[in-house]
């Protein structure tokens, strides 16, 4: 029997921010109580307006050995960067 | 019974609040998981945080020029006011949240009548600590449910742990002159009214964590009114307030 509890991914929205980031991870027995021990955890010092907690297990992540095949072919690709055009100044800022 | 009971109720209102912070914070460094460890840590805080408000506006009213600090570190056993349940061991980790749980369903309660308080100054200190409460009593309740409705062991310490501390529930809800006195002047409720609701809400957690009320009517009482404290608040007190008693008036 596997006693230890799952482990949870933690995004927190700060005050000002628009989305929300991963602030790191911890062990809970099920998603409400992954909250709380977020809430406990990571915004003891008001950081936060919004928590989500998602189990590790469920996110798919890239594998770092592919990081050939996966970035490189951007690598070389400077037009795709858009700056080469002169912006009229009317525009203003962009 | 004393000339003041707006003191001695502010007392008993931040006693109870200084010594289970105490007891809470016991847990730093020793509890099962680092994430409960952390979450107790906090609550110890929030309880500390709140019994400067209590002592303090205490040493206000008793107007003898002292502050919440003397009063938390330079009284004896006998002087404390807090209800015996928060002064009681942590036992287990079960047993430390059954007692939270007990004595936070309490709190919840009688914040929420406070807050209407015909003393504005009582008011605002439960509106403060309103907020902090409704977290504790959904901390704790979900960690008896957790815990009562999990595995045999579990259950069976949570039983236990219910059975031992729930002699001390009715304590809370003893009346004397003090409480008549606030009653009257509309500062704080009739404590005997809060029972109902106290029983719903610790029933219905309760049920939910497959645990049973026991069935022993016996109740221990003693501690609000200072005349038989267990033997353990001594204890408490040696470490607490070792520091002021060692090197009085030490500060930085």
């Amino acid at each position: 029997m596997k006693n230890e509890w799952p482990l949870w991914e933690v995004f927190i929205r700060g005050q000002h921010g628009m989305s929300h980031r991963h602030v790191g991870s911890l062990h809970a027995p099920d998603a409400e109580m992954a909250i709380k021990n977020a809430r406990d955890v990571y915004t003891r010092r008001n950081e936060g307006v919004s928590i989500w907690v998602v189990e590790a297990q469920n996110i798919t992540a890239s594998a770092p050995s592919q990081k050939g095949p996966l970035y490189e072919p951007s690598n070389s690709k400077v037009y795709r960067h858009p700056t080469f055009f002169d912006i009229p100044d009317e525009v203003g800022h962009m | 019974m004393t000339d003041n009971p707006l003191f001695e109720f502010l007392l008993r209102m931040g006693d109870n609040t200084l010594i289970l912070g105490h007891r809470v914070s016991e847990w730093c460094g020793h509890s099962p998981v680092l994430e409960e460890d952390i979450a107790l840590a906090n609550t110890a805080l929030d309880l500390i945080g709140q019994t400067q408000m209590w002592l303090g506006l205490a040493a206000e009213v008793e107007g003898k020029g002292s502050s919440a600090d003397d009063l938390a570190f330079l009284r004896d056993a006998w002087d404390f006011r807090n209800v015996l349940m928060v002064e009681l061991p942590n036992g287990d980790f079960g047993q430390t949240m059954m007692r939270q749980f007990l004595f936070d369903a309490w709190q919840s309660i009688m914040l929420g009548r406070l807050m209407q308080s015909s003393d504005k100054r009582v008011a605002d200190i439960a509106e403060k600590a309103s907020k902090e409460v409704a977290y504790h009593v959904e901390r704790s309740g979900d960690t008896v449910v957790g815990l009562g409705d999990g595995t045999e062991e579990s259950h069976n310490r949570m039983q236990a742990a219910l059975d031992y501390l729930y002699a001390y529930v009715a304590e809370m809800f003893e009346s004397d002159a003090v409480d008549k006195a606030m009653a009257e002047a509309g500062i704080a409720p009739d404590l005997a009214s809060l029972r109902d609701e106290y029983d719903a809400l610790i029933g219905r957690v309760l049920a939910e964590a497959t645990l049973a009320l026991p069935k022993a009517k016996f109740s221990h009482k003693g501690g609000r009114d200072g005349f038989r404290h267990t033997e353990h608040l001594g204890h408490l007190l040696t470490q607490m307030q070792w520091l002021q008693r060692a090197y009085p008036g030490a500060t930085w």
